[in-house]
């Protein structure tokens, strides 16, 4: 019980979040006029008809950006932990550290070197 | 027990009145969310029109001028006029996820400010991994958008979409290293703790360059100034929003109004020091502390709305190659160089002893060290990044056609 007071305010705040703002949509939704037509509803393309599907195929580009974002963001996750205890450690614990991200910042050059980063 | 002092003692209070505890917490704790929640909701609508009139005095502009003194009832009257708009919803959409993503954008705002600590007795939850918490919560809004644009059925939204998330995920990282230097200078996870940790020495002066590019990240983070690419207008018509209008945009709007003040705050909370004002005064009287704290946000928050108005949008290909092959890179040199300056300190004996962690002078001979060191490598940078361009000025000067005058002799 004790923790569940103590994760209370975050998990009363996750519910609460959404439904606040959710609260003038749904006051719009109520108070004003409701008039759908077709042409109205119809996707916005200048003007002109939709050729084709929505949901089409995007560029390689964006997956290998999203791939080298991956590495370094689990690199954060354990460096926050080092990034922690850090002024309770010694000299070696920077060595680690530097060791560490130098590690995966070979992730970063070899992207580089292989013109992944190239905006084509 | 005395029940003055009404927010931090509503639970106890309302048992000594007779009510059964386990409701009196849930009470207690419940209206502490409402009000941690709505203030941001509030200064947002005075932050709509301050924007409105700043931006429009930078552009010669009057700016709303007409609803009440100022233009000050502005915000009102437009509440009032989009609650009584329609909620087109178009007819290839995907009805649930389209009605979400507005909510959600302002819910990943509304989260961080769970752990920001306002005044020194009052913060909504001391998280021992505020730090964390943050990263994840904002990266709520990268789901928010790529919602709005995958189930608008709309191909522009859905480009618009692809650059938004590349933007957002590639800025996390530098923003994400910068946030490392506070939490390793404070040894804690927790903006309470940071905060108290500059209660002697604020951290913009040990680390001014883990500010700076915490700064120019979360700028990208909220799509604005030079980095607003997810609403270019000229070649995407509006971006992933396109497809939304009536009071489901100014949520998206609200939400990203929020997002550059909350943004204010936290770089107020990690580098300047949050509630801390001058000779512990807040300490005396706590609601002070969050004056400091809105004032010291406001100044971050009017530089960036600077940076938004004075300079002009960067391509796409420019925005990317800023981040991977600049900030990310400064940011880990950044973060390597501060940990090692801050070991050697340490060493050296130059560190303020146990016990003297709050006083100013025992932070200046630290404090020397990391800004040198700072500056150090700022200027290392310049002329990195400087040699690098007149390398490629070079490159294409030799390769251009056009001889020019008296080159050839």
């Amino acid at each position: 019980m004790e923790i569940l007071n103590q994760w209370a305010f975050i998990g009363i705040f996750f519910v609460l979040a959404p439904i606040l703002p959710a609260v003038p949509i749904i006051l719009a939704g109520v108070i004003s006029p409701k008039k759908p037509n077709a042409i109205k509803q119809s996707t916005y393309e200048c003007g002109v008809e939709t050729v084709g599907d929505t949901w089409v195929q995007f560029k390689m580009q964006y997956y290998l950006y999203g791939l080298i974002f991956l590495i370094f963001d689990v690199e954060m996750v354990f460096l926050f932990p080092w990034a922690l205890a850090y002024k309770q450690l010694d000299f070696a614990a920077f060595l680690a550290g530097l060791l560490f991200i130098f590690l995966l910042s070979d992730a970063l050059v070899y992207a580089w070197r292989k013109k992944v980063l190239e905006w084509v | 027990m005395q029940c003055d002092n009404i927010i931090n003692t509503l639970a106890p209070c309302l048992v000594q009145s007779g009510w059964n505890g386990d409701l009196a917490n849930f009470i207690s704790i419940f209206l502490g969310v409402v009000l941690v929640a709505t203030f941001p909701l509030l200064v947002t609508i005075g932050l709509i029109w301050f924007e409105r009139k700043f931006a429009a005095r930078i552009q010669d502009r009057m700016g709303p001028n007409r609803v009440g003194p100022f233009g000050l009832l502005q915000p009102f009257a437009d509440v009032i006029k989009l609650l009584g708009k329609e909620n087109i919803t178009p007819a290839g959409a995907d009805k649930v996820i389209y009605n979400i993503a507005p909510p959600l954008m302002v819910m990943s705002v509304l989260l961080i400010w769970a752990v920001i600590p306002l005044t020194p007795i009052h913060v909504g939850m001391d998280l021992e991994i505020g730090a964390l918490y943050f990263v994840s919560v904002a990266s709520f809004g990268t789901l928010a958008v790529i919602f709005a644009s995958w189930s608008s059925n709309n191909k522009y939204a859905l480009l618009g979409a692809f650059r938004v998330v590349a933007q957002l995920i590639s800025y996390e990282i530098p923003l994400a290293f910068a946030l490392l230097v506070p939490v390793l200078l404070a040894g804690s996870m927790s903006l309470v703790d940071i905060t108290n940790a500059q209660a002697g020495m604020w951290f913009v002066f040990m680390a001014p360059l883990s500010a700076l590019l915490f700064f120019v990240s979360s700028q990208a983070e909220t799509g604005r100034g030079p980095f607003d690419l997810l609403e270019a207008e000229s070649e995407l018509v509006a971006g992933f929003n396109i497809e939304y209008s009536g009071m489901k945009f100014a949520l998206f709007f609200a939400g990203e109004f929020m997002h550059v003040f909350t943004n204010g705050v936290l770089m107020a909370v990690l580098f300047t020091g949050g509630y801390i004002g001058i000779g512990g005064i807040e300490n005396s009287i706590p609601l002070l502390g969050l004056v400091f704290l809105l004032l010291k946000a406001f100044v971050w928050y009017l530089l960036a709305l600077l940076v938004r108005n004075a300079l002009p949008r960067v391509r796409i290909d420019q925005l990317m190659n800023f981040n991977w092959k600049f900030l990310v890179p400064v940011s880990i040199v950044n973060l390597v160089m501060m940990a090692f300056l801050f070991k050697v300190v340490q060493e050296l004996g130059l560190a303020p002893a146990p016990g003297l962690e709050n006083d100013f002078v025992a932070n200046i001979p630290q404090t020397l060290v990391l800004f040198a060191g700072n500056v150090v490598l700022g200027l290392l940078i310049l002329s990195v990044v400087r040699q690098n361009f007149r390398r490629e000025r070079l490159e294409e000067s030799a390769k251009s056609a056009i001889v020019p005058v008296g080159a050839g002799d």
